[in-house]
């Protein structure tokens, strides 16, 4: 019954073969984000331990207590607010675009497509102006828009608009047509059926496109780095703050950082099967 | 109520047409539409006109100059060597680590194709990266490559079989490898992901068909799998490409753009003009030239590949 195959081709030594290249990637993937959770626990004897300690000897959260103490950790919950706000606003706006874009064709091909090229737009080019603006509507009333958090749940939230545009687009297509005209059919006015038969018809996509929202929001560095200066200080600037000072801040570096990050994960392990669609903004429309 | 629905439809019959007569509704497509249009404006467009009049004018951020100044800012840019040398640097950068992030994805995506006990564990771990703040990124591999007491230096001195103090992030020799290393270590997930996709819904009978007339595994690849993915790989590489043109966050944890200014890219040249130098009206020309540059290359780059319809 045994075909005498090349070495390589017997399906028990293959497979062999991908389990080590599969093992040997996921390590290279993996392992830096495992050094950053473990410098987070170690002691500072540990961290400055040549040779490197590859695992810390107990688990010990004084490295978080600090950033608690310091008031640090209150940059995870100014990144909070920002992603939160952005994205739920992001999310109504962009829902009702789509909605107009996909059942009335408001402004035919053009319109969309000049949605979603917005998108394109170098974050650099648009964050400079975007402060000079800012800092001429603070002139105004006493009214802050730099290191607000308005200033930057509407920059958030205009940046991710295209994105739920295009992807709310191909989740509201799918909605059947009936069920928006049984409830015109019913008395329900356009806002009703908008808010009572499209949003939850709707729901997995809504689902899916806010986790990107808000992940997107939620790591930006660039924006919060341009327009903050001490009140609304995100995550990701507070872990800048620590460089460049003594060697004993990488402590808080990775500490910060894996608040920051842990979230995420969390996130994105509970939305796995969003992912890919997500991910390539509808690309891969199965 | 099914018959009610079916002598009832004003709204139903055309589709989904605007009910003629009905005031509330004839506008109800605009106000839906309205708040998104203006807030992009605002952001997009606005912004863009702010800085296109700045930009002909002298104003830094200590002397708010107001008076025009023709196209001095505009013919500035041409003599800026640091500028030129900043899109190099991005252009760089974006050539080596795009078609790696790509290559390399697509080997994954292989590898991870045909039935793997365990594949969706896998899978899950190899995404951790790409989900990750790019700041935290940079952060995670600054502690890496630290010539001491990272991990890195560590791992090549057993291969070398003697300790190893590579300065990962100043050593001119080694900075680009560093960047690059990172940034393929943070988006070949992605691509991966992207193409695992593609390839999962290549109609296998085509693939089955072209090997059982004799073709041979490249050119099966070739000319059915790629033009079968390509679509979605073009796209891929679109996203990717133009994340890679401004780079901004890995270089700003890793180098700053340093040493000196050998690893600066036209975002963060950009940055250092405006928000050190404060040179304002000179950025704002910057900005300009950048959002100019990238227009026509994404323009050109969705030509080229096909995207366009």
């Amino acid at each position: 019954m045994t075909i005498d195959r090349p070495l390589l081709r017997r399906p028990a030594v293959a497979l062999s073969l991908r389990y080590a290249a599969a093992i040997a990637l996921t390590l290279f993937f993996v392992f830096p984000v495992y050094w950053l959770f473990i410098i987070s626990f170690k002691t500072p004897e540990e961290i400055f331990a040549f040779p490197p300690a590859w695992y810390p000897k107990s688990l010990q959260f004084a490295n978080y207590a600090v950033l608690f103490r310091d008031g640090d950790a209150v940059t995870v919950w100014n990144s909070l607010v920002l992603a939160g706000a952005s994205t739920v606003i992001a999310m109504v706006l962009g829902t009702m675009a789509a909605y107009s874009l996909v059942r009335f064709k408001t402004g035919g091909e053009n319109l969309a497509v000049w949605i979603i090229s917005q998108r394109m737009m170098p974050p650099i080019a648009i964050v400079f102006p975007i402060f000079l603006a800012y800092v001429w509507l603070g002139k105004f009333g006493g009214f802050a828009w730099v290191d607000s958090y308005h200033g930057l749940i509407v920059l958030y939230t205009a940046f991710s608009l295209p994105y739920v545009i295009w992807m709310m687009r191909g989740y509201i297509e799918d909605i059947p047509l009936e069920l928006e005209e049984s409830a015109l059919v019913d008395g329900c006015t356009r806002w009703q059926v908008l808010w009572r038969v499209v949003f939850p018809m709707a729901r997995t996509g809504l689902f899916a496109t806010s986790v990107f929202t808000f992940v997107f929001a939620w790591n930006d560095f660039l924006f919060a780095f341009v327009l903050t200066r001490t009140e609304v200080i995100t995550y990701t600037v507070q872990v800048t703050h620590y460089f460049g000072g003594q060697s004993n801040f990488w402590a808080k570096i990775a500490a910060m950082s894996v608040l920051g990050t842990v979230p995420v994960f969390f996130t994105v392990a509970t939305l796995q099967r969003f992912l890919v669609r997500g991910i390539s903004m509808g690309a891969v429309k199965g | 109520m099914a018959g009610m629905a079916q002598t009832n439809t004003i709204d139903g019959a055309s589709g989904f047409a605007v009910a003629p007569g009905r005031a509330p509704d004839r506008y109800f497509k605009y106000w839906l539409i309205a708040p998104a249009i203006l807030l992009l404006l605002a952001i997009g467009l606005f912004p863009l006109i702010y800085s296109l009049i700045v930009s002909f004018q002298r104003v830094t951020m200590l002397d708010e100059d107001y008076s025009f100044a023709g196209l001095v800012n505009y013919a500035q840019l041409f003599r800026d060597a640091r500028l030129w040398q900043s899109l190099l640097h991005t252009a760089i950068i974006t050539a080596i680590a795009l078609p790696l992030e790509l290559i390399l994805g697509l080997l994954m995506a292989q590898l991870f194709l045909e039935r793997l006990p365990g594949r969706q564990i896998f899978v899950s771990l190899l995404v951790l990266p790409t989900v990750i703040s790019p700041i935290v990124a940079g952060a995670t591999w600054r502690l890496m490559f630290d010539n001491r007491y990272g991990p890195i230096n560590q791992i090549l001195g057993w291969f070398a079989g003697k300790p190893v103090a590579a300065l990962w992030t100043v050593n001119p020799d080694l900075v680009y490898l560093g960047i690059i290393l990172c940034e393929i270590w943070q988006w070949t997930p992605f691509m991966f992901l992207i193409l695992l996709a593609a390839l999962s819904n290549v109609d296998k009978s085509l693939t089955d068909a072209a090997e059982i007339d004799g073709a041979g595994y490249w050119r099966t690849f070739f000319k059915i799998v790629l033009p079968a993915i390509w679509p979605v790989m073009a796209i891929a590489i679109l996203i990717r490409g133009l994340d890679l043109v401004r780079i901004f966050d890995i270089i700003w944890a890793l180098t700053m753009g340093g040493p000196g200014t050998m690893t600066e890219t036209i975002s963060v040249y950009t940055y250092v003009q405006g928000f050190q130098q404060f040179e304002t009206s000179y950025t704002a020309a910057m900005a300009f030239l950048v959002i100019v540059l990238l227009t026509v290359i994404v323009t050109w780059a969705i030509r080229r590949m096909g995207l366009a319809k």
